[in-house]
């Protein structure tokens, strides 16, 4: 035996330590700890305000046990139809833009230029929040679902491009190589070499992002850029409860019902 | 037909890959390049049809050098040019189909390919050179159904419906079985045979080399070492190529491969 042999041997074995300074190991530790406590500690609760609060909280759930289907029938029809068509539609435009951006958005395929363009225009979709676009666009486009539509098809471009350049990023590189090797043009390459490799990832992306899409455009009606979420906040502004749980519900039902199909669609793709 | 002249490549790491190979392959000749690991052999097949730039010196491919080509006629170039890869390199979501038609991009426009509508002709090739390697009634599967023999046919068949002059193959037998390896590489000799073609095949497995091939070619740290038949692969020669190693034991196997083989 070895004299480093020796040494080892009856000895324990522990994973090696993921921070190595020990000191600076327990600092960290001790200082996210004491974060910890001083941030819950300066949270401040207003308890008698939570316990007169309670009762309207009540109010609003028992809400749920009678919900008002009927008396808003129409502004509810319409507000969900207005919801779906926002939906479907700034998916399909949001999709078709991603696509290009997304290929752009990839290190491994886009040459440098066309990618610090293309990680721009992620980069700025992904650092404004919809909400806040929807503010921008009401102002420009004034109220209704075409500002709905044009913040959700503008959210959508920088989620699906920079999830799929990520994919991209990552794909098998020998299988591109063999189609190059061809000698096939560029786009050739891409629909030979590139896009079955991201397709499935492709189609579940979409189908997620048709789910976020719709739960989106029931809160862009708070600022006015139409769709379920404005009948939604007609109804909170005039207390109707009910109604507006009844909104809630068919909203509920609605996300749920997308969540299986997408979730149903994306694990037949692999 | 195929012609290096100081071929150099250097990576952006500073490795030198390659140290000015000079090397002429005539037509119809099967060529094994045997090397260890990093010796740059693959770096050699890729320079030739610049999926890796080399960094200097010149390929002709006829009269054509290579080194010289705007990517249009490289890409022109590159139809007379088949690649078999090591691990297949098979695009595993498409069709067996597709992945034979592969081959025939440089010669198609972008919609016939996208719409899958390839001339007659090429799609009647394509059946054939299913057919001639066994595997016709899988063309419509997709090719991740196939075992790892299987693709490397089809890999074969996508090289040849490029309907090329050169066959570039690397490491056609690395995950593959021993009987399998040898059905590939017999496929591989007996088809450049049939057609004429010049081949350069990367290869490990030195017994394996031996059996098929007219010419050994052994690559020791980006230069040649060894050019030669392979019956002149004496112990002496791969402890020059690989490093010392009891060599005698391959080389046995190589006589007792052949007797059974002519058997």
């Amino acid at each position: 035996m070895s004299a480093a042999l020796q040494a080892r041997v009856g000895q324990r074995w522990r994973k090696p330590a993921f921070i190595k300074r020990p000191w600076l190991r327990y600092t960290l530790l001790i200082g996210t700890f004491l974060y910890l406590v001083a941030a819950i500690a300066s949270i401040e609760v207003n308890w008698s305000r939570v316990y007169e609060g309670l009762d309207r909280g009540v109010a609003f759930i028992a809400s749920f046990t009678n919900p008002d289907f009927t008396s808003r029938a129409t502004d509810i029809w319409e507000g969900m139809i207005e919801s779906l068509i926002m939906t479907v539609a700034s998916s399909v435009v949001g999709i078709l833009i991603s696509i290009p951006i997304g290929l752009g958005a990839a290190r491994n395929i886009a040459p440098l230029p066309v990618y610090v363009i293309c990680r721009g225009i992620v980069a700025v979709s992904r650092a404004l929040q919809e909400i806040i676009v929807a503010i921008l666009l009401v102002a420009i486009f004034g109220f209704g679902p075409l500002a709905g539509f044009m913040t959700l098809s503008f959210a959508t471009i920088g989620f699906l491009s920079k999830l799929l350049a990520e994919d991209i990023e990552s794909m098998d590189k020998s299988q591109a190589e063999a189609i190059r090797a061809t000698g096939s043009r560029w786009m050739q390459w891409i629909n030979y070499g590139v896009q079955p490799q991201f397709m499935p990832r492709l189609i579940g992306l979409s189908m997620y992002r048709l789910d976020i899409n719709f739960r989106e455009s029931t809160i862009l009606g708070l600022v006015g850029a139409g769709g379920i979420g404005a009948t939604l906040n007609t109804a909170f502004d005039r207390y109707e409860f009910d109604t507006a749980a009844a909104i809630l519900i068919l909203i509920i039902g609605t996300v749920m019902f997308l969540e299986y199909v997408s979730g149903l669609i994306r694990a037949r793709v692999q | 037909m195929l012609r290096l002249v100081e071929l150099d490549k250097t990576y952006p790491t500073g490795d030198k890959a390659l140290k000015s190979v000079d090397l002429e392959v005539p037509q119809g000749q099967v060529l094994a390049l045997i090397g260890p690991s990093g010796a740059g052999k693959s770096t050699l097949i890729r320079c030739i049809n610049r999926l890796v730039e080399p960094t200097s010196g010149s390929v002709f491919l006829g009269d054509v050098d290579l080194t010289k080509l705007g990517s249009g006629a490289l890409r022109r170039e590159r139809r007379r040019m088949g690649m078999i890869f090591q691990e297949y390199a098979l695009v595993e979501r498409l069709t067996v189909m597709e992945n034979v038609l592969s081959g025939r991009l440089g010669y198609v426009g972008f919609w016939r390919s996208f719409t899958r509508r390839f001339p007659q002709s090429d799609v009647d090739e394509a059946f054939r050179l299913l057919d001639r390697v066994g595997l016709l009634e899988m063309a419509d599967k997709r090719a991740d159904e196939l075992s790892g023999g299987q693709r490397q046919r089809v890999g074969i068949c996508r090289a040849l419906i490029q309907n090329p002059a050169l066959l570039l193959v690397d490491e056609p037998t690395a995950s593959l079985d021993p009987k399998t390896s040898r059905q590939i590489m017999r496929l591989i000799c007996e088809l450049c045979a049939e057609r004429d073609l010049a081949a350069i095949i990367n290869i490990h497995d030195v017994a394996l080399a031996q059996m098929f091939v007219q010419r050994v070619v052994g690559l020791r740290f980006g230069a040649i070492e060894f050019d030669g038949p392979p019956d002149a692969l004496t112990p002496d020669v791969l402890t020059r190529i690989y490093g010392e190693e009891d060599w005698e034991a391959t080389i046995e196997k190589v006589e007792d491969e052949d007797e059974m083989v002519t058997a």
